[in-house]
Parts: structure tokens; sequence; C-alpha cells
């Protein structure tokens, strides 16, 4: 890799422009993880809705209202972090199709106004369960690609090597997955057997997702030198070191190790915490990944 | 048409006067560039050497600031020029994002995408950029690539098997080339940035300045 021959070069870059610091920051990342939890909440409710049924009655009403509330927060983070907010209507009078930040504003926009439709329709009982029925297939439906669509917009910033579609694409879906089932972990929904099984989903999503880390950080070097020098920033050394390790271990390995003691010893209160710690760790775990390559110089 | 650019970098002297009227064209905020020039030094005392490298806009061909921008506001122009809309620009730094040859920045001043447009209002009126325009060896040789009688492919004809882009394995097509330039010259990997070995400018992170 060409890094490695700077030693025999001795190349220096001796004058310079001031590199750019970090665009998307801090509101990116509540973004997405804002997103995981409203799209989660959809996608683990109707899961839950359809094998249960009547056991889970109080989640049609929690399941849009969380939701609303998450992708409101999700839209308006979106909207904060524009240079220029007041020109967002443009997205809609001016749509660039094959850009994924306008495809997924517009499945975003409809898929609120869905999920907008159930909770007031549900607060306001002018709801049908026939009808909710039908919204929350629309929702579900909806809550797919509104789950994945940030990956795309990954997948497209070409200059970030590190972010690979696929990879990502499961990532979103995976943190949507942690997202809704920490949700109802956390307002206590269900019985042991509902309990059980959102905990398995939780343990089993954060496994996976650190598995998915896990192959990016040792191998993701080997394939290319912009993965490897961004990589660099995670390594032992790096700047994000540490912030990368508390993310992984309070987001993936503690939620599978108290999911795990949970459920041996029926505790409900392990089983919040593994949500809280999951839901805090994946902030972390998403900041990092999408800091690190903008730290890399391009040119 | 297809407007193009080549550096002949065996001619750059690093003198900057294509960065200072590039600037002053299109009144570059301070602290932004459109176009700059990167020294490297290769080798170790006594044995060194110099490289000067302009940097600006590839205008690719495939360009993937155009593809992601989300309302039209980099777009091609009919000679290839990759153009910036100050006006449609949302600011979501998605081209940013997207550019690998960080060729964008956000303007502090009007909060909107900008780079290098190839000066796009003086080719209108029948111009050259500024930065051919102030080259004092010609270093900067600009024109049209579909025409095989034009200075830029009569050059690119002459030196066969010497010119290059940058990163062409992101299958950009980058419309700005390259002579005499090697690795160190167009891979950014390929050296090192050391603090306390710039010449003039302490500041070697930029604070990101605008909508939020």
């Amino acid at each position: 890799m060409v890094e490695h021959t700077t030693a025999a070069t001795h190349a220096v870059v001796t004058l310079d422009v001031a590199l750019p610091g970090i665009i998307w920051g801090w509101m990116i990342t509540l973004n997405m993880w804002a997103k995981s939890i409203g799209t989660g909440a959809v996608l683990i409710g109707v899961y839950l809705l359809k094998k249960y049924g009547d056991r889970v009655e109080s989640i049609k009403t929690l399941m849009p209202v969380v939701s609303f509330i998450f992708l409101n927060i999700f839209l308006l983070f979106t909207l904060l972090d524009l240079h220029q907010p007041l020109r967002m209507w443009h997205i809609f009078f001016y749509p660039h199709w094959t850009s994924a930040i306008t495809v997924g504003a517009w499945l975003a926009t409809i898929f609120t106004g869905i999920i907008f439709v159930m909770a007031a329709g549900r607060i306001m009982r002018k709801v049908s369960d026939e009808q909710y029925n039908k919204l929350m297939w629309a929702a579900f439906i909806f809550a797919i690609p509104v789950t994945l669509y940030t990956a795309t917009i990954m997948g497209e910033a070409s200059a970030r090597e590190l972010w690979q579609t696929p990879t990502e694409l499961l990532q979103m879906a995976l943190a949507a997955f942690i997202g809704g089932s920490a949700t109802y972990l956390i307002f206590g929904i269900g019985d042991r057997e509902i309990k059980r099984d959102l905990a398995i989903v939780l343990a089993v999503s954060a496994a996976l997702s650190f598995i998915v880390y896990m192959g990016e950080y040792y191998f993701g070097a080997m394939k290319a030198e912009e993965v490897a020098a961004t990589i660099a920033f995670v390594k032992e050394g790096g700047s994000y070191h540490t912030m990368f390790w508390v993310g992984q271990t309070l987001g993936y390995i503690l939620p599978v190790v108290f999911v795990i003691f949970a459920l041996r010893t029926q505790s409900n209160s392990l089983l919040a915490l593994a949500s809280v710690l999951a839901l805090a760790g994946l902030w972390i775990a998403k900041h990092v990944w999408l800091v690190i390559p903008q730290l890399l110089n391009l040119s | 048409m297809k407007l193009g650019f080549l550096v002949d970098l065996a001619l750059c002297m690093g003198c900057k006067g294509c960065e200072v009227s590039c600037k002053v064209e299109n009144e570059v905020p301070l602290g932004m560039w459109r176009l700059r020039v990167k020294y490297v030094d290769v080798g170790t005392f006594p044995e060194t050497k110099r490289t000067f490298t302009p940097l600006r806009c590839n205008h690719c061909e495939n360009a993937p600031c155009e593809r992601i921008c989300p309302v039209s506001a980099l777009h091609y122009l009919e000679n290839g020029i990759v153009n910036v809309d100050k006006e449609r620009c949302i600011g979501c730094a998605g081209c940013v994002m997207a550019c690998p040859y960080g060729a964008i920045y956000i303007d502090p001043e009007t909060n909107t995408a900008d780079k290098c447009t190839y000066c796009a209002h003086r080719i209108a009126g029948g111009m050259m950029p500024a930065c051919v325009v102030a080259c004092p060896v010609e270093a900067n040789i600009f024109g049209d690539l579909d025409d095989p009688t034009s200075n830029i492919s009569r050059y690119i004809m002459e030196h066969q098997g010497n010119v290059k882009v940058r990163k062409p394995e992101k299958n950009t097509h980058p419309k700005h080339f390259y002579t005499s330039g090697g690795e160190v010259n167009l891979n950014p990997l390929a050296s090192k940035r050391e603090e306390g070995y710039n010449l003039f400018n302490n500041i070697t992170h930029l604070k990101h300045v605008g909508g939020h």
C-alpha cells in the first residue's frame, strides 16, 4: 500500500491549506439514531401485533406515538443540520431522483404522515381496527426503505471508502431492530414470553452488529488503503480508539451479556438496563463510524 | 464540447499565482479554496526535491457530487462543466461527503456548497479561466477535449503514457489531467502531514462554520 512507501520516499507535506473539519457531526448521528428507534418501533411493533395479537394491545397506541416522536426528532435534526434549512422545500419542488437524500426525504415524509394518522386516530379514537390494520401494513412497508435509505446515502458518498452500502444496509436494519426491541423492553411491554422474544431480538441484533464492526475492524483494512487509513483512527493510538470501544462495549457486548443473565434470572430490570445501554452504545458506535472517514485527507 | 484541464507538473514552480487569481476572481472567502497548490517535499536532506501540485475540482464525467445532490444544485453545463447553483443549494453537504477529491466546501458567507467551476462565467464570455491567465509558465492547459486540434488534446497526445488523473479507481472519469505527476503528487496517502512542517500555516484543521 502506498502509505507504506512514505518511509522510503520520505514525502512530507510542507505547505498546504488547512483541512476541512467534521461536516457531518452529532446532528447526523442523532438523525440516524432517532430514525432507528422511529422505524424499529414499527418493524418490531408489527411483528409483536401479528404474533401476539391482543396480548400486546397497548402497543397499538404506543407504537405510532413512540415512532412519531422519534421520527420528528430525526426530521428536526435533519433540517437543523442543513446550512440553508429554509430551503428544505427545494427537495420537494426540485427533486433530483438519483440522490438517495431526495428519495429518503420523500419516503420519510410519507412514512411520518402515515404514523401521524395512526397515532392521532388511536388517541382520538377516530380509527377503526380495519383502518388501523391497513395503516399499520402501509407503515410497515414504508418503515423498511426509511430504515435502509441512509445506507444508500453513505454509499453515494464516494469519498468515504469505509461506508460500503451492503454493510451499512445490514447495520441500519440491525440498528432498527435494536432500537425497536430496546424501546419495548424499556416500556416493559408484554408478559415473560414476549419479553423473551424481544430480548432475543435485541441480543441477536447486537451480536450481529458487533460481528460486522469487528469484520470491518480487522479485515476492512486489507482491501483498500483508504479504509486502512480510516480504520487507523479507531485502532490503538487512534484518536477515536477509546470512543469506538466504549460504543462497542455499551452498545453490543454488555447488552448481549445482560440479556443472557436476564433470561436466566428472569430479571426485567436487567433487560431494561441492557436496553438503555444498547441505545446509548448505538449512538456512540454510529457517531464514531460517521466521523472517522471525515478525518481523512482527501487531496 | 467537453472542457478539460491539464496541469504539466514539470512546469509548475509553485508560485501560487493561480491560487491567488482564483480567490480574487471568484471572491473566495478567507480560509476557503477553490484551487490550491500543495507543496510536498520528497527525500532526505541533502537529497531532497520539492513538488508542487495545483488541486481543483476534476469536473468528473461521472460526478458523485452531481449524483448525490438532492436538488440538482450541482449540475452539468452543456460544455461538461460541473456547475453550482448557489440559489438552489440547501447546504446538506452531501456533495462534500461525495467528492473523492475534497474539492467542495461550504461557503461560510452564503452557507451553500461551492467549488471550482472552471470560471464558467468567464468561459461564457469567451475568456480563459483566471488561473490559466495568471500562470507565468503556462502549466495550466485548458480546452476542449472533444476537439483533437485543441491545445489540451494535442498535449495529451504528445504526452501519452505520462498523463494521469487522481484516484482513477473511483470511477469518476475526471476531466482534469496531470503530466509528470507521481503518487506523491496525486495520492494524498503517499505523503505525511506532520505538525510543525508547514511553512506558514499553523492552522491544521478548519472549524466548521455554517448553519449549525
